[in-house]
């Protein structure tokens, strides 16, 4: 039987260091387009834009898992205030899932991320009549690349505002 | 002295090389999962070792000349492309052309140095007529006479049949060339990109679309008895399951169950579909008589189970669940019930897909930050990795069982590409596409 034994090297370490550069690079042109584009202060209080700014449309989640992290978890908090607040919006969930796993197991993970973020909702007092949940697995990625900083993008759960 | 008789009768066998293809193409597979550990050495050794067939294919006799040597090139290449045979090239062969009454020159044919010559004469009419005859030119004997029709709509399939019926005789199992791939093409930027079914043979030709691009269409399976596809579209915003007549082109969601419905797959004599459904976060395992409406629940846990793949007997249903934690392949009852898990090495197993020999369980692994595709058999044992990559997943099997398909890219923006591979994990090939593609589903022998 073929063993596939882990290939020790410093590749990894320079692979990690790799991604903490392009972490700081994309965290670089993000908050630089953010600026040129969309001043915070800008977005009239209740609109998809100050949603998108103020509030943040998406959680990430960890290899795998569908756990929301503490900073998921805040943001969500303040999505449910916000809904609560601009009681018009009804919402899709949207579950996403990374490149490194397969198809159909994506698809269902995708699912069980948006699961997790509509039940949090919920939780918080947004009605379940307001939402609405689907996955795309891993179909829909907004990174593309070949390392974890941006595999880590990719999984994630978006609550679109309809 | 009955066993002497019977030694000299085995060794005169023997040194037909017909004989040898046969043992050295499937006789191997019977050594290697008798004992996982030399069985890997004994593939790699035969396989270093494994001399593929040379075979002579003149131009086939036809009163259009051009049609004959198409339909000879097709053989040709069909037979190159299986890595069990050495087709003699063109230019040794210059203004012969195929000859089905007489018995060929066999002087001749071994000055060539090849062991079997396939003569073959075919001809248009409201149907494609085809004569071949196989002969071994060591033994000096016809190994296969047939005659052979087709359509005259589709006119390469007469070749694909000739080769069927020379793969046939030559290695003593069913061949795999009249079939179809059904794949996902894709195009566009990874972020968006446009992902539908299509349709070509096995050998890349007659590609069609089947859905438009308009909604996301995912892993399509075909059925093992009829010209009906089952997958995943996004037409209705959620992944549903559908059915695709190929002959009408009309298709229907198989129901409303759940929130959404994946992952299909028909059942050996293609009545049933199993799949996965998926409410509230939760996957489980369904099946269900096709036009029924009514489905059975076959899985009822938190976990994510999906991947259902039925023995061909029908009894079992092999799928990948991660309720140990990770992704793992287990096997249950087709009502439900009993599952038991089979796949054990390090990382995670996923994508089980049952042989039509019910043999081999294919499957993807993911494991040291590389995807691998392998077989075991079905209790789990002898597994073995015949490829691996950055990003590798979805076998599909040849309807007779040796040879697998599957998808694998390289990350980033590029897009992933077909490839096949046997089951010895020799003659890895990339299977040409004029798109990206993915999800390859090969067709049973179209027959």
């Amino acid at each position: 039987m073929r063993t596939i034994a882990p290939n020790f090297s410093f590749a990894p370490i320079i692979s990690i260091l790799r991604a903490f550069f392009v972490v700081a690079v994309l965290v670089g042109i993000t908050s630089a387009c953010a600026r040129n584009t969309v001043g915070e202060g800008n977005a009239t209080p209740g609109s998809q834009q100050e949603f998108l700014v103020a509030i943040g449309d998406r959680v990430f989640f960890e290899t795998d898992s569908s756990v929301l992290t503490a900073e998921g978890e805040a943001t969500l908090t303040k999505q449910a205030d916000w809904l609560f607040k601009y009681s018009r919006y009804k919402i899709v969930i949207e579950g996403h899932a990374d490149e490194r796993g397969t198809r159909e197991y994506n698809i269902a993970l995708g699912a069980r991320r948006a699961a997790a973020a509509v039940n949090f909702l919920v939780s918080r007092g947004v009605s379940a009549n307001r939402i609405t949940s689907r996955s795309f697995g891993k179909e829909r990625p907004v990174a593309i690349c070949n390392d974890i900083s941006c595999w880590s993008q990719n999984r994630r759960a978006v609550t679109v505002l309809n | 002295m009955k066993n002497q008789s019977t030694r000299r009768l085995a060794s005169a066998r023997m040194s037909s090389r017909r004989t040898l293809l046969k043992s050295a193409a499937f006789g191997a597979a019977g050594l290697v999962f008798a004992s996982p550990v030399i069985a890997q050495l004994r593939i790699v050794v035969s396989g270093a070792q494994f001399t593929p067939l040379p075979i002579a294919i003149p131009d086939f006799a036809s009163s259009d000349p051009t049609f004959g040597r198409e339909v000879a090139d097709i053989v040709r290449a069909n037979l190159r492309r299986s890595g069990l045979f050495s087709p003699l090239d063109s230019s040794e062969m210059v203004g012969m052309v195929g000859d089905v009454q007489a018995e060929p020159d066999f002087a001749q044919w071994q000055g060539k140095n090849v062991d079997a010559v396939l003569m073959g004469q075919v001809e248009r009419g409201q149907q494609i007529q085809s004569s071949v005859r196989v002969w071994d030119t060591r033994a000096q004997v016809q190994v296969e006479g047939r005659s052979l029709a087709t359509d005259a709509s589709a006119w390469r399939r007469i070749a694909h049949i000739v080769s069927d019926a020379v793969y046939t005789s030559l290695t003593g199992e069913s061949g795999y060339f009249d079939t179809k791939i059904v794949y996902v093409a894709e195009s566009g930027p990874k972020a968006n990109r446009v992902k539908r079914l299509a349709m070509m043979d096995q050998d890349g030709e007659n590609l069609q679309y089947l859905t438009s691009g308009n909604s996301l269409a995912l892993t399509p399976r075909y059925s093992p008895v009829q010209a009906v596809l089952a997958y995943m579209n996004y037409d209705d915003g959620q992944p549903q399951v559908y059915l695709l007549d190929l002959a009408t082109g009309q298709q229907q969601r198989i129901g409303s169950f759940g929130q959404m419905t994946f992952s299909p797959r028909f059942s050996p004599d293609g009545r049933s579909l199993a799949f996965s459904v998926e409410a509230a976060g939760t996957t489980n395992l369904f099946s269900m008589p096709i036009g029924s409406g009514n489905p059975r629940q076959l899985t009822n846990s938190a976990a994510i189970d999906t991947s259902p793949t039925f023995s061909p007997d029908g009894a079992r249903i092999a799928f990948e669940s991660d309720r140990g934690g990770q992704q793992q392949i287990y096997i249950m009852d087709a009502g439900g019930g009993g599952a038991q898990r089979i796949s054990y090495g390090q990382g995670s197993y996923s994508t089980p897909v049952w042989s039509p020999l019910g043999d081999l369980i294919a499957f993807t692994r993911t494991q040291g930050g590389q995807f691998h595709i392998g077989t075991m058999k079905p209790d789990g044992s002898g597994e073995r990795i015949l490829a691996s990559s950055f990003h590798m997943e979805g076998p599909t099997w040849a309807p007779n069982g040796r040879v697998l398909m599957y998808f694998s890219d390289l990350g980033g923006n590029d897009g992933p590409r077909l490839y096949s591979i046997d089951v010895w994990g020799r003659n890895l090939q990339q299977v040409p596409t004029e798109t990206f593609a993915s999800d390859p589903a090969w067709s049973p022998l179209l027959g």
